[in-house]
């Protein structure tokens, strides 16, 4: 339990740190942006408890508003995907797969797994995120466009950190 | 009764979720005036922190530039103090001295009613919506909110959240902020503020279809809002249209900073700010 604790609050660290320091700054063909810090929710271990998990969401989101300065924004959308995490893995495991393994990973589950996994997390993420932060449907088309090619840099990068660091 | 406990108790994951999503979404709600936002903010201890000692590391990149950048703008001051002397002195003296400069200081309408200091920035964006830049200065150093921030000259942001150590300035690029400008060829005015889609430029609005508007104009500030001097640039006029069914025209700037680079910037402060801001409520 104390590892445990001990390596989940590294991972939450490490992904706000990357995220407000790193990605927060990175911006491309002036509408990809990436956001890699819902990565702690992405490996939080299949047998978290659910309302753990939103109070876990809730903790991630304020921390990262607090470096953006956007009260609400993150915290909403990373409540959104604590709240519909174990919907989407009831739908791409069953249950026997879930007991048996401890959590989500590349080497636990296997590459096409993750990354359906990291997409249905991902593109749900930044299509409310970019939508409260727009806060109107005006430019419906543009928003919808940093939403898919943002999502898609995201996916990316978050699939690519289970080859480079938290491999556990 | 008894029913009711078990029906929360059997969603009380939903329960859960619908009630902090409700707290959370009510605060972007609450919050979306950037005047209020005073609690989420990172001029807290911890963010500004952890800013000012990341940045510490990635200025040893930039200081070549930053350098290269104070030199010319060193130049540019220099001379307009060389003009300023000469102007002030034309039949009274035959040499400029600095010794001369209390005695241009005493001069009233010399009197500057702003007073100009610097910060070094020590997170920003340009990729969000709403924008913020947090600065490494605070209460402590003096700063105050609605303050002007300027880089070389060309406006920037206005600090909104002052700690003791930090502050934050909204910036020119954030959808919720609106600043007057006006064309410095022939001084009419409009408002100025971020559609939010490229970070290169800003838009012009309220500008009438009688005014003649060209590509190139210069766009700077009106001195209307307090916190900025009169004529400082903000940009040039890189395109403007007819919007169809609107007496006014659509107009894009580009602005003249560079604010993804933003490192050292200036800030403004009016001193007569309370002065003017008492005689205006008087009118509310």
């Amino acid at each position: 339990m104390g590892i445990n604790t001990f390596k989940y609050l590294l991972i939450f660290v490490v992904s706000v740190l990357l995220q407000v320091l790193i990605f927060n700054n990175l911006l491309i063909e002036r509408i990809i942006a990436p956001f890699i810090y819902i990565l702690f929710i992405v490996l939080l271990p299949f047998d978290t408890p659910r309302s753990l998990l939103l109070f876990l969401a809730l903790t991630l989101g304020v921390t990262v508003d607090l470096f953006t300065n956007t009260p609400g924004v993150h915290t909403s959308a990373s409540i959104l995907i604590g709240f519909v995490r174990p919907g989407i893995m009831g739908i791409l495991t069953t249950r026997e797969t879930l007991d048996s393994i401890t959590a989500p990973r590349v080497k636990n589950m296997g590459f096409q797994w993750f990354a359906t996994y990291v997409t249905f997390l991902v593109v749900i993420h930044h299509l409310f995120l970019f939508f409260i932060e727009a806060f109107t449907f005006d430019d419906f088309l543009i928003t919808l466009l940093r939403v898919v090619l943002s999502s898609v840099l995201s996916i990316v990068l978050i699939v690519l950190s289970q080859f480079l660091i938290f491999r556990n | 009764m008894k029913n009711l406990f078990k029906l929360i108790y059997r969603y009380h994951v939903v329960f859960l979720f619908l009630v902090l999503e409700t707290l959370s979404l009510s605060m972007v709600v609450t919050y979306n005036n950037y005047q209020q936002a005073t609690f989420f903010d990172s001029s807290n201890f911890l963010s500004g922190t952890i800013f000012e000692k990341f940045s510490a590391y990635l200025q040893v990149f930039e200081i070549k530039q930053v350098n290269l950048k104070m030199a010319e703008e060193n130049g540019v001051l220099r001379s307009a103090l060389h003009e300023m002397l000469l102007k002030s002195n034309r039949g009274k003296y035959n040499s400029v001295d600095s010794i001369y400069l209390p005695r241009i200081a005493k001069d009233s309408s010399l009197k500057a009613a702003y007073r100009f200091s610097t910060a070094r920035v020590i997170n920003n964006s340009v990729n969000q919506q709403h924008n913020f830049i947090t600065l490494n200065k605070g209460r402590h150093d003096g700063i105050k909110p609605d303050m002007g921030v300027i880089a070389n000259g060309q406006v920037v942001g206005l600090v909104t959240n002052v700690s003791e150590n930090f502050s934050t300035v909204i910036s020119l690029l954030n959808s919720k902020w609106k600043i007057s400008a006006k064309i410095k060829r022939n001084d009419y005015f409009g408002s100025l503020s971020w559609d939010g889609k490229d970070y290169r430029r800003v838009q012009l609005n309220e500008m009438p279809y009688h005014v003649p508007v060209q590509n190139g104009d210069t766009v700077v500030t009106t001195g209307y809002s307090s916190s900025f001097p009169e004529g400082l640039i903000i940009g040039t006029i890189s395109d403007f249209s007819i919007g169809s069914g609107s007496n006014f025209y659509k107009i894009e700037v580009m602005l003249a900073a560079d604010f993804k680079h933003l490192v050292i910037v200036g800030l403004v402060e009016n001193k007569q700010m309370n002065e003017i801001k008492q005689l205006e409520s008087l009118n509310k």
